[in-house]
């Protein structure tokens, strides 16, 4: 059974290269079988570990249990929830409004205090932070800081439309150019890494793997 | 010539990047590798951590990221399991990333003769990614009643000690995609809970903000963060054998960058 498992992702696996010559229906084959087998596999996940513990066990236990019977509050969400297929219909497609807004309204309130603290509070914390420590710094550590700052001021500032990009604000709107260009260097290079990485599992797989059970 | 390399086929460059990971493979060879600072944080951060302590590894990647992130949980897994450190693992972004994460799971823990249950546990995915972390910081029950094979956690010896994140002493979580954003958010600044972050090449860039301000106590970073650690733990595995590999494919690359980079200059001046 393990060999069979290993043929068919070494077959599908060579489908979906052979895009790499050119488009062909061994890979929009194996595409499709992807596409097919990853949704069917979400929508049974999604019922198991999302629809039963949250809606059906819940409401089945109320129907059945007495001391359960706040179980019936489930109804509720289960309700609000139906209405996002509201959109189906166009004369009671506004009916989507009431999810959404309760969503939104729970996501902001969840999120915004978290997330201007993580990203805004701690993050400015962490650019000016060096400086109250700089008589322990190294050298470098203190080019880095000084970097930092630049690097914060500069791209901040190429992002700041309030104000004519002209004279210095120019200047430092450029400079900050570049340093979003070296940003955008490193994702890239990183990005590289990371599809080489794919690769070479996949070509590890398919000759210690695969061939390697033929011979 | 500089014409024929700009109208080059990119299938030659397909055929090289092939032979330039096959070869290696077929005769394998070992480059040096220094562990960079963010390994090192990490490293250092678990091996401080007393006998009996717990981590939980979010397995937060999918089939299509899995040889990067892989090799990075067998070599934490290893470290934890050497050192008596309980690991308890989750997934909150991917539901396809449970297989994966059983699958290394059970690998290391054969090696290292690990325990489920004991040693360790693999809890399943929940949907509701930042409501899971949230609702394992007030009570891990409330999120995850069973494991991911529905055992109840009651049944589970390494669970009745431990309610909430005060009991965890380290989050690491194996990401492919914003899933770290949602565990520092949540997890770090609403629960003071430690964070570390072990993802793929595509990401990484995102993280160093993170490391830099302390909310991040160690980073593995693509192939080389798991090369890195696996040299730490002196236990060379794929990460390894792959960075080596990498390695000659970006020496590839940026011959190549460089060639058409020449190449494209030489021509427009050519034209002007």
């Amino acid at each position: 059974m393990e060999t069979l498992g290993i043929w068919i992702a070494a077959i599908l696996t060579l489908c979906i290269y052979s895009f790499l010559y050119r488009d062909n229906p061994f890979y929009r084959f194996a595409e499709h079988l992807l596409v097919g087998m990853s949704v069917g596999y979400i929508i049974v996940i999604t019922i198991y570990f999302g629809f039963i513990p949250y809606a059906w066990t819940p409401i089945k236990n109320a129907v059945t249990d007495e001391t359960a019977r706040l179980g019936f509050l489930t109804l509720i969400p289960i309700c609000m929830g139906c209405l996002f297929f509201a959109r189906l219909s166009s004369r009671r497609a506004w009916l989507i409004r009431y999810p959404i807004a309760i969503l939104m309204g729970i996501s902001s309130g969840i999120m915004i205090p978290n997330a201007l603290q993580t990203d805004i509070f701690a993050q400015v914390r962490g650019t000016i932070d060096p400086y109250s420590r700089i008589g322990v710094l190294s050298a470098f550590e203190i080019t880095g800081a000084i970097l930092m700052v630049i690097g914060v001021v500069c791209t901040l500032t190429y992002f700041f439309f309030s104000v004519e990009h002209r004279g210095p604000v120019n200047w430092l709107s450029k400079v900050g150019i570049a340093f979003l260009m070296i940003g955008f260097g490193s994702a890239f290079g990183n990005t590289v890494m990371g599809r080489v990485a794919l690769l070479i599992q996949r070509v590890d797989f398919l000759i210690n793997d695969w061939i390697g059970s033929i011979f | 010539m500089f014409e024929k390399l700009m109208n080059i086929d990119r299938r030659i460059i397909f055929i090289f990047v092939a032979l330039v990971v096959i070869i290696p493979m077929l005769f394998p060879f070992s480059l040096p590798l220094n562990v960079s600072e963010p390994t090192q944080k990490l490293y250092d951060y678990i091996d401080a951590l007393p006998a009996g302590s717990t981590i939980m590894i979010s397995f937060d990647y999918g089939p299509s990221s899995f040889p990067e992130t892989e090799p990075m949980a067998a070599a934490v897994m290893k470290h934890c399991f050497d050192k008596g450190i309980k690991v308890i693992g989750v997934a909150v972004a991917y539901i396809d990333a449970v297989p994966l994460a059983d699958r290394v799971m059970q690998q290391v823990a054969a090696e290292k003769e690990a325990v489920y249950g004991e040693d360790y546990v693999l809890l399943g995915y929940r949907p509701g990614e930042e409501y899971v972390i949230l609702g394992m910081g007030a009570e891990i029950a409330s999120v995850y009643d069973s494991d991911f094979s529905a055992t109840s956690i009651t049944e589970i010896p390494m669970m009745q000690n431990i309610t909430n994140y005060d009991q965890i002493s380290l989050l690491l979580n194996l990401a492919a995609g914003s899933s770290v954003e949602g565990w520092i958010t949540y997890g770090h600044t609403k629960f003071n809970l430690k964070i570390a972050a072990g993802v793929t090449g595509v990401i990484v860039s995102q993280m160093y903000p993170y490391l830099q301000t302390g909310q991040l106590v160690g980073l593995l970073s693509g192939f080389r963060g798991a090369g890195e650690y696996e040299k730490l733990i002196k236990a060379p595995g794929d990460g390894t054998k792959g960075i080596n590999t990498a390695s000659l494919v970006h020496l590839l690359i940026i011959g190549l960058v460089v060639i058409g980079n020449i190449a494209f200059f030489v021509q427009r001046q050519r034209e002007e």
